[in-house]
């Protein structure tokens, strides 16, 4: 709708006489294959995903003023399930005058210095795709409304105003074996927080360069992106109900050269508005994160990335008071290391990465090695592993033990 | 959508500066006494490296393999010498392949101390710092190293003047540069253009003293800018190649569309443009 306004305001604005366009059209043929290493999924199948997507991108442009229209669309195939869909990645219209950029539209935004890690990227994910082996741009799931960046010497302001409200995407009990405190209850309601123009999540981001740095302040007004669950009756549940509850975040971070690499600081304080108190066990805590990463060059064609990351709960007293006898504990304190390590090969036609999550506070991990090759300058493919394990099958990663996969995936571009 | 690519495009930012070129110079009469290898030197980065206040063209880089395989990668350039003397920002915009198209990087160089960078991956609109190393980087798999293109300071090695010949109908000083500390190569020969100090051919040598690669500018144009007092002819290499003889491997380059003193803004080299380029750097 947003987008269809927007189109229909920068079509009239392009009709002005002289005007002319120009047109670009890049498109890719995606498979992705992916197979649980033992077993078969809860619903019986061998494969986690087996896919086919032919992404459409089309951009649209004026060659006097700056204004474009782009479209990427994946037309999907989806051989586990056997259903043929849509899946519409961006649509938008971009136009710059000289200190404003505007983009209105659906659209991916990311922000903060995490390496998959997220502290004050408040947009939305798929978590699913990220555990099944899709590429990584399949990670992020654009969001529905108007960007706006403003450059001034001083200062640079970035407002994100989302008028329609999109979830994570997270793993479901039909494809993934997970941990859920009301496994035995089929009924589900999800509801969505009643988001639009009279009432949009608003992101806002300053930044500036400081002392060599690229320093950002962060301020989120909206909600939780994975859901709190509150079943009918906590005794005899038959009815839960998935809702996703106020949040604001404000944060900082900063990166810049450091120790012969690249130094990432990042923090964020997550305030769970609907439950300030923290009394409320369907609702999340607030939380305290922040997030340490330092990057830099072994040798040729070799780079290691390594991270800290922590999250503290604010009303651990309250949660532990209030937790219902059917809900599994959380720590107060989760932490993760990561490390990442890159290779290229042979005129960087080869890469071989991986890497790895480990959590020292749940003792739980997710390793993910990748070898990819460039067959030629159109077709790429690479092979690759989610392996999940931990202590306890009931925390982030541990849950997800029996999910181990191996995958493939092949691109055409044209 | 890891950029591959990328990564080592970094090389190529510096390395635009070395496909571009120098105002024309005076020709001088060869010498050998080794300050002169290192003046010569001198000349021959700036010549190289600095011309025009700023400067932007198209490059269309190929990649062969000893089977003849080729792959392509396209890009624009862009590059500003900043008001702080040998400092430099770049710019770069990726064409081709397609599964790179519309990644940016930027760079920030600074004499004597590590440079600032920057990569833009649009599918995930992220913008990173990322950290590498000048010396051993190969530019985007070519046989380009981030150093070639980028250039070493001139007193990392030292220069001898072996003599002056004729190559190609030009007249060139042949110097002779021997690195003070562990590089890449452990001798290198080089042979600059007595008018213009462009580099016509490099020899590169590896630590069992035999030739490693062989740099050569294939084709060289004159490019004016300006008009009135303001015009500058800039001698410019169009075409070059880096060919490895111990692999087979060899890398051509092509610029075109070349252009200098567009009266750049430091401004333009910042986080905005790397995520939103102007239409007129890139159509």
């Amino acid at each position: 709708m947003l987008f269809a306004t927007a189109l229909a305001s920068a079509t009239s604005l392009a009709q002005e006489p002289g005007n002319s366009w120009g047109i670009d059209v890049e498109n890719f043929l995606l498979g992705t294959y992916s197979r649980l290493s033992s077993g078969e999924t809860p619903e019986g199948h061998r494969f986690l995903l087996a896919e086919e997507r032919l992404r459409l991108d089309l951009s649209v442009w004026s060659e006097n003023i700056e204004l474009e229209a782009r479209v990427k669309v994946d037309g999907t195939h989806d051989s586990v399930a056997g259903e043929f869909d849509v899946d519409l990645r961006e649509a938008y219209v971009d136009y710059s005058t000289r200190k404003l950029d505007l983009r209105a539209g659906r659209q991916i935004a990311t922000w903060g210095v995490g390496d998959l890690l997220f502290i004050n990227d408040v947009f939305p994910k798929d978590w699913v795709s990220f555990f099944s082996g899709r590429p990584l741009e399949y990670l992020k799931l654009g969001v529905d409304g108007v960007r706006a960046n403003y450059s001034t010497k001083p200062l640079n302001v970035e407002l994100v105003i989302v008028t329609d409200f999109r979830p994570d995407t997270l793993p479901t009990p039909r494809r993934f074996y997970l941990h859920d405190d009301f496994a035995g209850v089929a009924d589900r309601i999800e509801t969505h927080p009643d988001t639009g123009l009279d009432n949009p999540e608003i992101a806002l981001r300053a930044y500036r360069r400081i002392g060599g740095f690229d320093a950002s302040a962060y301020a989120y007004r909206g909600y939780w992106r994975s859901p709190g669950q509150v079943p009918d009756d906590y005794d005899v549940p038959t009815e839960v109900t998935h809702f996703f509850p106020a949040l604001s975040v404000y944060g900082v971070s900063a990166q810049g050269q450091a120790m012969g690499g690249v130094l990432s600081l990042e923090g964020g304080y997550y305030d769970s508005r609907d439950d300030s108190a923290g009394v409320n066990p369907a609702i999340a805590n607030s939380e305290a994160r922040f997030l340490l990463g330092y990057q830099r060059q072994l040798s040729e064609d070799f780079n290691i990335g390594v991270q800290y990351y922590a999250e503290v709960m604010m009303d651990y007293d309250a949660y532990e008071r209030t937790l219902p006898a059917v809900s599994t504990p959380r720590n107060e304190y989760r932490d993760i290391v990561t490390l990442r390590l890159t290779r290229f090969l042979k005129h960087q036609t080869w890469r071989l990465s991986l890497f790895a999550f480990y959590s020292p506070a749940e003792q739980d991990y997710l390793l993910q090695p990748q070898a990819k090759y460039r067959i030629s300058d159109n077709f790429s493919t690479a092979l690759g592993a989610n392996i999940f394990g931990g202590e306890k099958q009931t925390t982030f990663l541990g849950q997800f033990d029996r999910n181990d996969n191996l995958y493939l995936t092949l691109r055409y571009d044209f | 959508m890891n950029p591959t690519i990328a990564r080592s495009a970094l090389a190529l930012c510096a390395g635009w500066a070395a496909m571009t070129a120098s105002i024309v110079a005076w020709p001088q009469s060869p010498d050998s006494d080794s300050s002169n290898a290192d003046d010569i030197m001198e000349r021959s980065q700036r010549a190289y490296y600095f011309a025009g206040e700023d400067a932007k063209g198209m490059m269309t880089m190929e990649l062969i393999d000893q089977k003849g395989r080729t792959r392509k990668r396209v890009l624009t350039m862009l590059r500003r010498n900043q008001e702080d003397a040998g400092q430099q920002k770049y710019f770069m915009y990726f064409h081709e392949p397609g599964d790179v198209r519309g990644l940016t990087l930027m760079v920030w160089k600074y004499p004597g101390r590590d440079d600032d960078r920057w990569i833009y991956v649009p599918a995930v609109d992220l913008i990173r710092r990322i950290a590498a190393e000048d010396k051993y980087s190969s530019f985007v798999g070519s046989d380009f190293s981030y150093e070639d293109v980028s250039g070493r300071d001139v007193s990392e090695d030292t220069h001898r003047l072996l003599g002056d010949e004729v190559l190609n109908d030009s007249e060139v000083f042949v110097v002779e540069s021997i690195p003070r500390t562990q590089a890449a190569f452990t001798r290198r020969v080089s042979w600059i253009a007595a008018d213009s100090f462009l580099p016509l051919k490099i020899e590169y040598y590896d630590a069992q003293n035999q030739l490693q690669r062989i740099f050569t500018a294939n084709a060289i144009e004159d490019i004016a800018a300006g008009e009135g007092d303001a015009r500058h002819v800039y001698r410019t290499i169009m075409k070059r190649t880096m060919e490895n003889v111990k692999t087979g491997h060899r890398t051509e380059v092509a610029v075109t569309s070349v252009a200098y003193d567009l009266a750049l803004s430091d401004d333009d080299f910042s986080e905005r443009h790397m995520r939103r380029p102007p239409r007129t750097w890139i159509r």
